[in-house]
């Protein structure tokens, strides 16, 4: 058998061809600088602790823009420059956040996009202006966030503001065009900033519109059981329910008042955690029957939402709002970038702030900042529907007729 | 506002959760009776094995058929943590074991949220919408039988300690280990049976919560902070004050859950549970130290 050495494969000359390749990859970013050095963009996601669902979500969907805008050949402005994402966890806290902003601000990120939770958001967008960091809140909807007069933050989506706003005219509506047949409310809320703020917003405006508030009932998160909220209600016997919680706690209500023959009218739901995912109406196809949620959704009319709602369930995930959301957020950020045809992160903050971008997956029209706030932003109103979520508000882009109420 | 109806059907609510903190509670209060640690896994390890049974329903097993097997398999991975890590890592340190069990928590904890993700995950069972109609409030048939099962465990724990030789062991290490060793018992042994009942006990109650609660890798927390409770309130390592405190924290949660609000349920356990400490800081059921 030949040796190694005597076949001209010598240790040295390996090692030679091995500093070529290596001398050749480490000069590559130069020559690639002329078509557009990759741009770094910062996703804050919390996918560890408490809220890891819905940030792994979210992450599901900033991964398929980014790699939708490199298929279609990068940031054109920029000579074709791809995006290249920095991911940091925020672990379900505003310190967890904070500190991943600081590490992105250094890695040289040209904005972030993300943040899910309002009390993450809150705390990452102020950390990222330190930096002049341009940041595009997902999701967190407390309306503090746009509100601190900071310049690099923007929200896509619907505040609080708005989207009680929705709900209360869409329930108005909804019963109106019913014959009034829901007088009397119970709300349901998680005692956190979500929950608290929306049963306030709430109490202080339903009255106003003639429904008769019967009871408050706050619950903690995590709950371990429903029941007491579930005795409750039936005790008061409302017309109608409207719940704002988050996933688990309100599957456990909608389990427990199943158990405990509740049936009222209706069940109103507000920026609710399980109403508007698949895996509640896929797992208690019963318990969800007929649920209403005012929430954020993707526009069920829009091709590539639905092309992205195939390949999101054929990878076994779920299609939930926060992948519409993220996808949207981080298309909204490209065309900023491509635009500003810079990555100054000042030039691209001042691109977000006069964006009228349109090509998003949500069923908002065309993007306008007004303070940081996305004004063409609003909920839908979903109801579940045979084992499907379908939209049945605004008319414009709804896609069945609501059922209210509720056959008994 | 809180009619009698509602009061006893709050107070039947409270009965049938105690059950199950009462087991989660009594598995904690056997591991700090024997090896006088605190198992802080204790959470990890319920959320395992409600992912175990929640695999085997995957697999077409019914939660409540998979008890008794998922409860051998946990008393053996119990016995195997204990004799095979925990025990020889600790060195004799009460310390060490109780960073080594720190530690094995967010191992356990971290290995099932990267094999399950945090998705949160329920089982649908024909039984799960079934109720009993008690006149006054309809009862979960799971959760009735939660409790039952509970109160079998206890008992059944029980005859286990009272009148076994591996009971008689269990307790006489626990009164004093010297001695017990130089009477001819293998401590380690009897250490690593412990922690399997333990570890059983989180099995049992994993395959009576998961029909009508659901899972994800941290699920385990929200009952252990109650079973901590319920342990030093009930006097810590006192089995009969863990199946008591149990109980009791079910209801006074329940209870003050209904006349404070859901939110401050807990409340009630604490101011309870404060003023036990003051008045019998030994606990409930505790002996005299």
């Amino acid at each position: 058998m030949p040796k190694i050495g005597k076949t001209g494969l010598s240790r040295r000359r390996v090692l030679k061809a091995g500093v070529a390749m290596v001398a050749g990859t480490a000069a590559m970013p130069a020559y690639l600088r002329a078509q557009g050095a990759p741009l770094k963009i910062g996703i804050l996601q919390p996918v560890t602790g408490a809220l890891a669902f819905d940030g792994a979500q979210g992450q599901i969907g900033a991964v398929a823009a980014i790699k939708a805008i490199n298929d279609k050949g990068g940031i054109k402005s920029l000579g074709g420059a791809k995006l290249e994402m920095v991911f940091g966890d925020a672990r379900s806290t505003p310190e967890g956040g904070t500190a991943e902003v600081e590490r992105m601000a250094a890695d040289g990120v040209v904005a972030i996009v993300g943040g899910f939770a309002s009390p993450i958001c809150l705390a990452a967008t102020q950390a990222a202006s330190r930096y002049d960091l341009g940041y595009i809140v997902d999701v967190g909807v407390s309306d503090q966030i746009v509100s601190r007069g900071l310049t690099n933050t923007f929200r896509f989506a619907p505040g609080f503001g708005i989207v009680t706003k929705s709900a209360l005219d869409n329930l108005v509506t909804l019963n109106d065009a019913a014959g009034k047949p829901a007088k009397t409310v119970v709300l349901v809320h998680e005692d956190g900033l979500f929950g608290s703020g929306l049963a306030k917003l709430m109490q202080a405006e339903l009255p106003k519109r003639g429904f008769e508030i019967l009871d408050t009932i706050a619950h903690p998160t995590p709950a371990r059981d429903m029941s007491n909220v579930a005795l409750q209600i039936r005790s008061k016997n409302p017309d109608l329910i409207i719940p704002s919680s988050y996933y688990g706690e309100f599957v456990l209500l909608a389990r427990t008042m199943q158990q405990q023959k509740i049936k009222p009218k209706g069940v109103f739901c507000v920026l609710n955690g399980a109403a508007s995912n698949y895996r509640f109406v896929k797992e208690f196809p019963e318990a969800a029957q007929n649920v209403m949620d005012c929430n954020h959704w993707y526009d069920p009319r829009n091709a590539v939402a639905q092309a992205l709602k195939k390949e999101v369930e054929a990878s076994g995930k779920f299609f939930t709002y926060n992948v519409a959301l993220n996808y949207s957020g981080v298309l909204l950020l490209a065309d900023a970038i491509e635009r500003a045809a810079s990555a100054d992160r000042k030039a691209i903050v001042a691109a977000l702030a006069s964006s009228t971008f349109a090509g998003h997956i949500m069923p908002y029209g065309p993007t306008q900042f007004v303070s940081g706030q996305n004004t063409g932003a609003a909920p839908v109103n979903t109801q579940v529907q045979d084992k499907d979520i379908k939209v049945i508000f605004p008319a414009s882009f709804a896609d069945a007729k609501p059922v209210f109420p509720v056959p008994a | 506002m809180t009619s009698p109806d509602i009061l006893a059907a709050a107070v039947l609510n409270g009965l049938m959760s105690g059950a199950v903190y009462a087991l989660i509670a009594v598995g904690l209060t056997l591991v700090y009776g024997v090896l006088h640690i605190i198992n802080f896994a204790h959470g990890a390890i319920l959320s395992a094995a409600m992912f175990a049974a929640y695999l085997a329903f995957q697999a077409g097993i019914d939660p409540y058929a998979a008890m008794v097997p998922l409860a051998l398999i946990f008393f053996g991975l119990g016995y195997g943590l204990q004799r095979l890590m925990i025990g020889p890592a600790s060195h004799d340190d009460d310390q060490n074991i109780l960073l080594i069990t720190l530690g094995l928590s967010i191992v356990i904890e971290n290995l099932l949220l990267a094999v399950f993700n945090s998705d949160t995950r329920t089982v649908d069972v024909a039984y799960g919408f079934s109720t009993l109609d008690l006149g006054f409030t309809f009862l979960a048939v799971p959760r009735a039988i939660a409790f039952g099962v509970s109160c079998l465990v206890a008992v059944l724990l029980w005859i286990l300690l009272a009148h076994t030789d591996t009971g008689k062991a269990i307790r006489a290490v626990a009164k004093e280990k010297l001695g017990a060793s130089l009477a001819g018992i293998d401590v380690a042994h009897i250490y690593a049976v412990t922690f399997g009942l333990g570890a059983t006990c989180l099995a049992i109650a994993a395959c009576l919560l998961l029909p009508t609660y659901y899972v994800h890798p941290r699920v385990g927390n929200a009952y252990v902070l109650v079973a901590f409770t319920i342990v030093v309130l009930g006097g810590m390592g006192s089995i009969p004050g863990a199946i008591a405190g149990g109980l009791f924290v079910g209801v006074v949660e329940s209870v003050s859950g209904l006349v404070f609000g859901e939110s401050l349920g807990q409340l009630g356990i604490f101011i309870i549970f404060i003023l036990v400490l003051l008045v019998r800081p030994t606990g409930l059921f505790g002996a005299k130290a």
